[in-house]
């Protein structure tokens, strides 16, 4: 089994990433302005809800009790589902959720499938794997389509094509698409848009989507969606085909009630998704005459053998911590190298790949904390970050890495007074040769990241302690 | 009262006008300071950046200065926010199920300095003196962890002759971080250009928080483009009256 996460693999380090991003300035422009308007959006529809610190508690607290019982769940889906006309396949891996999927789509006889927007297709990287088995896939949500036909990556989880704007689409679309007149109107490239994919809507034979919730109880999966090609894509293959995180479980159909008030408004600040469908099984004439829901693993288990990780298969993948993330607002999505990006990201990639790659990704947060205040069920994600940079130090970081012996040396320091003030002195009889006029403006080594950007005052004469000490001793000789 | 003061590691070696300060201001409310010597780091910068092993000792040696005190002030929010939020869990793992005990005896004394002053002592008005153009930064723990919410703004306002401008997103980080600011340089310092523009619409002559290192990195920025914004802790401010002007280091 080999765990992947897109393309994780290759991906460089984030602060590696992170550079080319910062200085694009438009795409870091189209960036904040997005994340601006949803994150107002958001705040409106938020406020208006008098219980919504309680409905957090609650998803939390159903979500913790899911995955104490995942196991028993899942197979109760598996038999609510297949008694309702469904199959249901397991996935270790990404590799084998798409060989499942290819070879549903070759036994359909088909060579093409519409896709709605799924993520977990972008962790398995389905689009990349089908051609090998002659299946074209096609994707039919807008900013989907911005990214497949730009040959591009998703930046965000749920706005894939944020960091685009509307004259870049406009250019994508009249270069693929062929059409030189194309205004940048959101009505022009929606109607391109729509142009593109009717066609395919009514000839492709195989849909794939991902799901929001899986419902234990009823075998239903559950998909929310704002532009109806979800809609098309459910209704009018013969074969749908989900493909599904196990952590997208809920036992009941009435945990819907807390989950769907959460979702719109935390995802796009709505108050309810404009679409909201419920697959459960086969329905003679009416619908997909063949469903398949693809479990995949892909590491997840493993996350929920970790006390302290579990909480990050709570995420129900809203992106409301990409949005409010200080570092995600610098940076856009594709500086974490990963098909989940932001907060979220930082904590579900490297967890995927057991720590193994991936492991600049929990560094790259300030532990503002923003992401945890707005997370719908409350995953502490400054948390699960301080604890996965401890597994970085423990399990991945050679004995004699220079930050391990700087750390240990310091905390062999602090753990003396008489050793922390020979620090204190030491630090300022050594700071001469980089000092000059009362400031540091150009440190070695790593602090050179500090004086990059920032001067540093030069330690002063007194520490607070020897200041103290001095008082003291002449308050004894005053008395 | 007797207050026990833990001035932090980084505010002993570099900012020892803010301890100054708290002293100062701590004494003119007719309160005792005492000074623990003993006192070294609360092991904030090992356990975020992952070397939670090496705070352990940190935890207990904290523990073990300050659990007699009457009431510990520490003119840090994230420093309070690594004992209060992390050191029930780390004294889980201690093994030692006394620690756990301590722990949970001692952190009802613990206070940031304005919830020392508001909560604990009940006074707003300090009685200081500082007439200047403030603008007030509000550190990421103090709001999040700490849910300070308005009582440093509320010390503040009370302080006579200044004149307290608001800073546009007050709630975004600045971009500090700890070692955050070395490791992801180039990100740290794009979130900086942002929050030093905010600092600069306000007009300030000071920009403040209760933690100085987010001031250590905004003031550094400032003072790397030569402007002429400089910082304050918020203590150096509540500590300054007619008589005695802020301490300055």
């Amino acid at each position: 089994m080999t765990i992947r996460v897109g393309e994780s693999a290759e991906a460089p380090s984030f602060q590696k990433a992170a550079l080319p991003l910062l200085h694009d300035a438009q795409l870091r422009k189209n960036v904040r302005h997005a994340t601006d308007v949803i994150q107002r959006k958001r705040a409106n529809v938020v406020a208006e809800q008098a219980d919504w610190q309680e409905l957090r508690t609650a998803a939390s607290a159903i979500k913790a009790q899911t995955m104490r019982r995942l196991d028993e769940y899942l197979l109760q889906f598996e038999k609510a589902c297949t008694a309702a006309g469904g199959q249901v396949h397991w996935a270790a891996d990404a590799d084998e959720a798409n060989r499942i999927i290819a070879g549903l789509v070759r036994r359909q006889g088909s060579t093409e499938v519409i896709k709605i927007k799924t993520m977990t297709s972008e962790e398995t990287a389905l689009n990349e794997a089908l051609p090998h088995d002659g299946i074209e896939a096609h994707e039919t949500d807008l900013a989907e389509i911005i990214i497949q036909l730009g040959r591009d990556k998703p930046s965000h989880i749920v706005v894939p094509a944020l960091h685009k704007n509307r004259s870049q689409v406009r250019e994508i679309f009249r270069e693929t698409m062929n059409l030189p007149d194309l205004g940048d109107r959101p009505e022009d490239l929606t109607a391109a848009a729509r142009q593109y994919l009717r066609e395919k809507f009514l000839r492709v034979e195989v849909g794939v989507c991902g799901a929001n919730f899986l419902i234990a109880e009823t075998g239903g999966v559950c998909i929310v969606e704002s532009e109806g090609n979800g809609r098309m894509c459910l209704t009018l293959p013969d074969t749908l085909i989900a493909v599904v995180g196990i952590e997208k479980i809920i036992p009941t159909f009435q945990d819907l009630e807390v989950f769907l008030q959460l979702l719109p408004r935390s995802a796009t600040g709505e108050r309810m998704n404009p679409y909201n469908s419920i697959w459960t099984g086969v329905r003679l004439g009416d619908g997909p005459q063949h469903f398949h829901v693809v479990l995949l693993d892909n590491g997840r288990t493993r996350i929920l053998a970790d006390e302290q990780g579990r909480q990050t298969l709570h995420c129900i993948r809203c992106a409301a911590c990409l949005n409010t993330c200080p570092v995600y607002r610098q940076t856009g999505g594709h500086a974490y190298g990963s098909s989940y990006s932001g907060p979220i990201g930082a904590i579900l990639t490297p967890q995927l790949l057991d720590m193994r790659q991936a492991q600049s990704l929990p560094y790259a947060s300030s532990l503002c904390g923003a992401c945890y205040e707005v997370c719908p069920v409350k995953i502490n994600i400054p948390e699960v970050l301080i604890h996965l940079r401890g597994r970085v130090v423990r399990e991945q970081k050679p004995a004699l890495d220079p930050e391990v012996l700087a750390m240990k040396a310091a905390a062999v320091i602090f753990t003396s007074r008489t050793r922390f003030e020979a620090a204190q002195r030491m630090g300022r009889l050594g700071q001469w040769p980089v000092v000059s006029n009362g400031w540091m403006r150009n440190l070695p080594g790593m602090l050179g990241n500090w004086t990059r950007v920032r001067d540093l005052r030069a330690l002063p004469p007194q520490t607070f302690r020897e200041w103290w000490k001095a008082r003291q001793k002449k308050e004894g000789a005053d008395a | 009262m007797r207050v026990s003061l833990f001035i932090t590691c980084y505010n002993d070696t570099l900012f020892p006008a803010t301890g100054q300060s708290v002293v100062r201001l701590l004494e003119r409310l007719g309160h005792t300071i005492d000074f623990p010597l003993e006192q070294t780091c609360c092991g904030q910068m090992h356990y975020n950046t992952g070397y939670q092993q090496e705070a352990m000792p940190l935890m207990r040696r904290f523990v073990e200065i300050f659990r007699d005190a009457e009431a510990v002030c520490i003119p840090s929010s994230s420093c309070v926010a690594m004992i209060r939020d992390h050191y029930p869990l780390m004294a889980a793992e201690d093994g030692d199920p006394g620690m756990v005990r301590a722990v949970d005896d001692l952190l009802p004394r613990v206070f940031e300095l304005s919830e020392l002053l508001v909560h604990r002592l009940g006074i707003e008005d300090v009685g200081a003196y500082f007439p200047h153009r403030v603008t007030y930064h509000a550190s990421c723990h103090s709001q999040r962890s700490l849910h300070l919410g308005d009582l440093p703004l509320r010390l503040l306002r009370k302080v006579r002759g200044i004149d307290l401008v608001d800073m546009p997103n007050i709630d975004r980080c600045c971009g500090f971080g700890g070692t955050f600011a070395i490791k992801m340089g180039d990100v740290s310092a794009a979130m900086l250009e942002d929050k030093m523009h905010d600092v600069e619409t306000t007009a300030a002559e000071v920009v403040t928080a209760v933690d100085n290192s987010c001031l250590m990195h905004i003031f550094g920025g400032l003072h790397r483009r030569g402007s002429g914004v400089r910082m304050a802790h918020i203590a150096e401010i509540l500590a300054a009256t007619e008589d005695h002007p802020e301490a300055h280091a």
